[in-house]
């Protein structure tokens, strides 16, 4: 479980990021945050690994007050994937890169090399082990960022714009794997512009705007708030806006497969 | 094919290319014209390509990368192997994916007026083509403004604006909006529209977000593996049964249409809600007027 309190944020400049924020998010749940380009998204994941203390409240994670403990006990719990690969890979292969967290969770010699091996696996980088991480493409650096994360297996994912750079093919990977982390018990929790690529996944919405929450809840829901839309910066997915243009019966089909069933079925179809 | 009968502006020729580093040939016998005025998507796989592609229309390749190659890119009725890449800047204006590679000085119209000061250009006439420049993308109000203070989509805005200050033919762009929220980046895509209608400027852009931007290319390119495997209007090349398609970012209502199969004759590809709403309501007026 995280637990935000009441919290608020001042960046040194007295410029506030974040305004009184109460959330809490449970595990088996996919979260999505969604606003404009500065809406304080990322700095309110900061919180949860303990990069940024609240200036005001409490941050809990997993029991544990994020004041109370260092961020290398809440790293071991908290998988961050930046936004910007670069701020993260830094070692000479992309093996030693995954290495890099096992080693230091102390995973022992047999145990990081298999997670090694899943990991490059899963991500199709496989052909990749030794080559620079400098030398990847922007795609494939994510998902090697994505690949270290989720190696040491922590108990909260949180992933700021995964679908940058990727192609539909390894989008649909990186949902697949989603939706295993979250069956896993996990919390994923999601920062992402890609309202296409969030859909399927009907996550746990959270709508920010200048530093507050402006709607937290079904995807359906909010996303159907025009009001929210435009606050946000979104737009309507697809599947749900069709929904609202003709008259179909239910609620929105959450993806392409159930739509087309569902649009064969009515019984005004010739 | 977009426009096939307009002005060809750049002409890819038998073009293969392979990096010194690599032990395979990256682009394969590439046969290319892009022609005056026209919207281009490039798409495809990680990996396919594209990169390449783009670097070797601006002269990065051959200039800056080694590698073997073969057959010609020409520019403007120029060999891109002949010319300097300081000439070709001013026929090809290249925005990166991401701006801040590309915005460094400490004003958005310093910034601005960097590449004019390279090319040595007279004062009088830099400050005319910056002023120029920035109100074409709405950014005069920022001008004294540092980047980095500026919004991604702001930031995105100033990199083009350093660009079109070039004057260039040709604006080629890697995935401009994947960094901009979905408002903004239908912004900057109305935007590249206008910059096209106006400067009657050629646009090539690596792009995923089809759901976004598929209305308004004129013209889709698909790579695959070093080659073109489909060219044509995104309505052309979305009605075709490529399996190569199956790893492109198709729009969702797209895919749609093509799942439910039976909703309009072949050729007229739907790439907007309100297309496939039309086309149901018909349907559904059509059943109504049968039964009763």
């Amino acid at each position: 479980m995280i637990r935000f309190e009441k919290v608020s944020f001042h960046h040194p400049n007295g410029q506030m990021a974040l305004n009184d924020v109460n959330l809490e998010i449970s595990p088996g749940e996919i979260t999505a945050i969604v606003g404009e380009n500065g809406a304080g998204k990322t700095t309110l994941v900061r919180h949860i690994n303990g990069l940024l203390k609240p200036s005001e409240g409490e941050v809990s994670v997993l029991g544990m007050n994020t004041r109370k403990v260092s961020i290398a006990k809440l790293s071991k719990s908290v998988g961050i994937v930046f936004q910007n690969p670069d701020h993260q890979l830094f070692s000479d292969t992309v093996s030693n890169e995954i290495l890099f967290g096992l080693t230091n969770f102390h995973f022992g010699e047999t145990a990081s090399k298999e997670r090694l091996e899943w990991a490059l696996e899963q991500f199709d980088l496989k052909d990749y082990r030794e080559r620079s991480p400098m030398m990847l493409s922007g795609g494939e650096k994510k998902r090697l960022c994505i690949a270290c994360i989720l190696a040491w297996e922590p108990q909260i994912i949180i992933l700021d714009e995964p679908t940058v750079g990727q192609d539909y093919f390894q989008k649909e990977r990186i949902r697949e794997m989603l939706l295993e982390q979250r069956d896993a018990g996990k919390i994923v929790i999601i920062v992402s512009h890609d309202i296409e690529f969030l859909w399927p996944l009907q996550p746990k919405l959270i709508a920010m705007s200048s530093g507050s929450i402006i709607a937290h809840g079904g995807a359906s829901e909010i996303l159907s708030r025009d009001d929210i839309i435009q606050r946000s910066k979104l737009i309507t997915p697809q599947l749900l806006e069709l929904w609202k243009k003709v008259p179909l019966d239910g609620p929105p089909a959450s993806d392409v497969k159930e739509a087309a069933e569902r649009i064969s079925n009515l019984s005004v179809w010739v | 094919m977009g426009l096939r009968s307009a002005k060809t502006v750049i002409e890819v020729r038998n073009y293969s290319f392979k990096y010194a580093s690599s032990e395979k040939e990256i682009l394969r016998d590439l046969n290319l014209k892009f022609h005056e005025r026209e919207i281009t998507i490039l798409i495809g796989p990680t990996g396919c390509g594209k990169s390449t592609l783009l670097k070797s229309l601006i002269g990065l390749i051959p200039h800056m990368y080694a590698g073997s190659w073969s057959g010609s890119v020409m520019v403007d009725g120029m060999s891109i192997k002949d010319c300097k890449i300081s000439d070709l800047a001013l026929k090809v204006g290249y925005v990166f994916q991401n701006p801040e590679n590309q915005i460094f000085m400490f004003s958005v119209e310093r910034d601005t007026a960097f590449g004019l000061e390279n090319l040595g250009m007279e004062r009088t006439q830099i400050r005319d083509r910056v002023d120029w420049a920035m109100a074409l993308m709405g950014i005069t109000n920022l001008a004294r403004k540092p980047p980095h203070e500026l919004s991604d989509g702001q930031k995105q805005r100033a990199a083009i604006a350093g660009i079109l200050a070039m004057k260039p033919r040709v604006l080629i762009l890697d995935e401009p909006t994947s960094l901009l929220d979905p408002h903004t980046a239908l912004e900057l895509i109305r935007l590249i529209q206008d910059l096209r209608d106006q400067l009657g400027i050629t646009v090539i852009m690596v792009e995923h977000r089809l759901d976004l931007i598929a209305r308004v290319a004129d013209r889709l390119l698909v790579m695959d593996n070093g080659m073109i495997v489909e060219d044509g209007t995104p309505r052309e090349v979305f009605a075709k049964d490529n399996s190569s398609l199956r790893n492109i970012g198709i729009p969702t209502i797209t895919r749609l249409y093509q799942a439910l199969n039976s909703l309009g004759p072949k050729g007229d590809v739907p790439l907007t809600v309100d297309e496939v709403a039309d086309l149901i309501r018909q349907k559904q007026k059509k059943k109504r007027s049968v039964s009763a």
